[in-house]
């Protein structure tokens, strides 16, 4: 509890106490009251305090004026009738200011709880200076300084392991709970926890520019945007308040006045009292504060998933997305070309992968990486005797004395070599040895394994409208997105056919349409869709700049999963919302009716905060979304 | 010229409060309070000293809500 709160509950308890004393105590009524009086004054000289500042502002109709007149209104009644709701009133104050203090306390501990999930930052770097390990604030560590990351510690920039192996806890950050196994000259990001053995990494960039930081500066920033329902609640609070007030000043002054007209007793004091009632029930709290907690544990929830929603008006509309929009290349399959199938015609795989390794071991052709990374090890370029590269066809060289040919179907034939062609569609590297046939290598770019599950997991939800775009050849596109169970598949697009295809899916689409893209010629389609859904974490700062949501991983499963948390946020909020008011307005009949007193409605004012608040917690919880 | 700054505010209705005499001072072209965050930014008119301008906001607030804070 912070002091304010504490000193809150010190007041609450000895009011309270008074208030049982002065009800319970055999003593005269004057004293009662005066004990009474006193554990008014102690509990609300606050609220009344702020009652006269609002009333000198020319602020008048906020609550504490509301409570303040209500329950003076109350007392003034008691001491006129001679009646026991004198106790009433106090108690009244009482409640509220209970009602207040858990408000206050429940945000304070839900604020801090939230927080410190997302709370990912680093407070210092260990330096090695002179042979000792000296702490030092992030920010002065240059890029390309070697510093010290024990086991248990924070990696607080992001850079480069030039010494140690160990696991890495990236909970934080992504979501995942399974460690990281790093060793030399894996790249790190900062915000990992360093789980098991000493790390010396030497950064790679300032400590601003390091994936806590820009994270950081993301949540910060997504304070600033609000969602529409909590702009609603708050204009809804304006009018609100005033229109109880209106109505109970009615039922306080215009009922009697009738009942004096039709001939009936004025009956001023029930009236009034109910109309004090009605006061008490027009505070709008328990609505105005779950709301904005609501999207608050949302947004956190979603950051413990590794998804980083930029603001809560995303989350609203995440909720009502029924068309996504993937880019293939690096969103959907992992945007290198990989050896992906090695046909041979009678010799070993492996030496297949070997001879065209080797051939293509000078030259710096994506293909030509991907043949080498296959081939695992390391290449003697001794074993060549010459080699002879022609752009676009293939290569020829000799190798252990023997002549080998790498290359397409063109190249093959130029020599004569008769081959059986690879699935047309993707890139294949024909291998020829000495004028024989040998073989062809397929070389493609690899699906992600999450994209199929991924796929599904949409189309589980009741997302039926799935685009892939790709500039890519049509049958590789539509090969691919067979494979993945998507049905529209739009290939060979330039970049602004893309965008082209995007608007006319905006145009026909009831709900939001989310883009999913992850390079630097997605930022266009990031922006103009409902929502831009960037991945591959803090990667990307194009990306990351127009998305609206940022996935910390490279996982398209979480895009279902962003969707999945803003539809249970969502829900919540409208929860809150619907009960909320259902109680209030039916509080305000039944206190118009006489039904309900003071005590009721106070109570009523507080449960409904309380449940609000308790609900509200409901959207942090987001393991099992 | 966009500023972030740390607020204290007890109520979601005094945040909102704050967020609307905010946007009534004079050389603040947007203000937005996210009471969960506590957090005020502000987005300041061409010409004006933000510094200056959030002296005349925090006024502003303490006059609807004395007990809230601005961290200037």
């Amino acid at each position: 509890m912070t002091k304010k709160q504490k000193r809150l509950l010190a007041r609450i308890l000895v009011a309270a106490a008074l208030l049982t004393l002065s009800m319970t105590l055999p003593v005269a009524a004057i004293i009662k009251a005066a004990l009474a009086g006193i554990g008014y004054v102690v509990v609300g000289y606050d609220i009344l305090k702020k009652a006269a500042i609002g009333i000198i502002n020319m602020r008048a109709l906020d609550e504490n004026f509301l409570m303040a007149v209500a329950t003076i209104g109350a007392i003034a009644i008691a001491v006129f009738q001679k009646s026991g709701d004198f106790f009433e009133a106090v108690a009244v104050m009482l409640f509220y200011q209970i009602g207040e203090l858990f408000q206050s306390y429940a945000t304070y501990k839900s604020r801090k709880s939230i927080a410190s999930l997302m709370d990912i930052r680093p407070d210092y770097a260990n330096l090695l200076v002179d042979g000792k390990m000296e702490k030092r604030s992030p920010e002065t560590i240059e890029v390309g300084t070697e510093i010290i990351v024990c086991p248990g510690e924070r990696i607080p920039i992001d850079g480069i392991v030039t010494d140690g192996f160990s696991d890495l806890d990236m909970t934080a950050l992504t979501g995942e709970s399974l460690p990281k196994s790093v060793v030399v000259g894996d790249e790190v990001i900062s915000g990992s926890i360093n789980m098991t053995g000493v790390l010396t990494i030497k950064t790679l960039k300032a400590f601003n520019d390091s994936a806590v930081s820009r994270i950081l500066k993301l949540v910060e920033s997504s304070a600033a945007h609000k969602a529409k329902s909590e702009r609603f609640i708050s204009k809804f609070a304006k009018v609100y308040t005033p229109a109880v007030c209106i109505l109970s000043l009615m039922i306080a002054v215009l009922i009697p006045a009738i009942n004096i007209i039709i001939g009936n007793a004025a009956n001023f004091g029930a009236w009034i009292y109910r109309a004090l009632t009605m006061l008490v029930i027009s505070c709008p709290c328990a609505l105005v504060l779950s709301i904005p907690l609501s999207f608050f544990a949302g947004l956190g929830g979603a950051g413990r998933e590794g998804i980083l929603i930029k603001g809560a008006n995303y989350i609203e509309s995440l909720a009502k997305i029924d068309a996504v929009v993937f880019d293939k290349t690096g969103t959907l399959t992992k945007g290198s070309f990989e050896v992906s199938k090695v046909y041979s015609a009678g010799l070993e795989k492996e030496k297949l992968l070997e001879y065209a390794a080797i051939a293509e071991s000078a030259s710096s052709h994506p293909i030509a990486k991907s043949l080498i990374n296959a081939f695992g090890k390391d290449i003697d370029r001794n074993r060549i005797g010459s080699l002879e590269e022609s752009a676009g066809e293939g290569v020829r060289a000799s190798i252990d004395g023997k002549d080998v040919l790498v290359g397409n179907e063109r190249f093959m034939q130029r020599f004569g070599i008769l081959c059986e062609p690879c699935e047309s569609f993707k890139a294949s590297v024909y291998v020829a040895l000495d004028g024989v046939y040998l073989g062809c290598i397929e070389i493609s770019d690899t699906i992600k394994s999450e994209s199929k599950a991924a796929i599904a997991a949409l189309k589980r939800m009741g997302i039926k409208n799935i685009t892939m775009l790709t500039g890519d050849k049509k049958e590789v596109a539509d090969k691919i997105a067979k494979e993945l169970g998507i049905d529209h598949a739009l290939s060979e697009l330039l970049p602004h056919q893309k965008m082209e295809c995007l608007e006319e899916i905006l145009k026909e689409s009831l709900g939001r349409v989310a883009f999913v893209g992850d390079g630097i010629n997605d930022a266009p389609s990031l922006m103009r869709a409902d929502i831009g859904i960037a991945m591959g974490g803090v990667g990307s700062d194009a990306a990351i700049e127009a998305a609206d949501t940022v996935l910390m991983e490279d996982n398209p499963l979480k895009v279902a999963k962003a969707i999945r948390i803003s539809q249970k946020c969502m829900k919540i909020v409208k929860q809150n919302i619907v009960f909320a008011l259902f109680i209030k307005i039916a509080s305000i009949i039944l206190a118009a009716a006489g039904i309900a007193d003071m005590w009721l409605a106070v109570f009523a004012d507080v449960g409904v905060m309380v449940i609000a608040v308790l609900n509200a917690i409901r959207a942090l919880d987001t393991k099992k979304v | 010229m966009e500023n972030t700054y740390k607020i204290e505010v007890d109520c979601a209705n005094c945040a909102n409060l704050m967020e609307e005499t905010a946007n009534k001072v004079e050389g603040v072209k947007m203000a937005t309070v996210n009471f969960m965050f506590q957090k005020m930014v502000v987005e300041f008119e061409e010409g004006f000293e933000p510094k200056d301008v959030m002296k005349k906001v925090l006024k502003a607030c303490k006059k609807v809500e004395p007990d809230c804070e601005i961290e200037l």
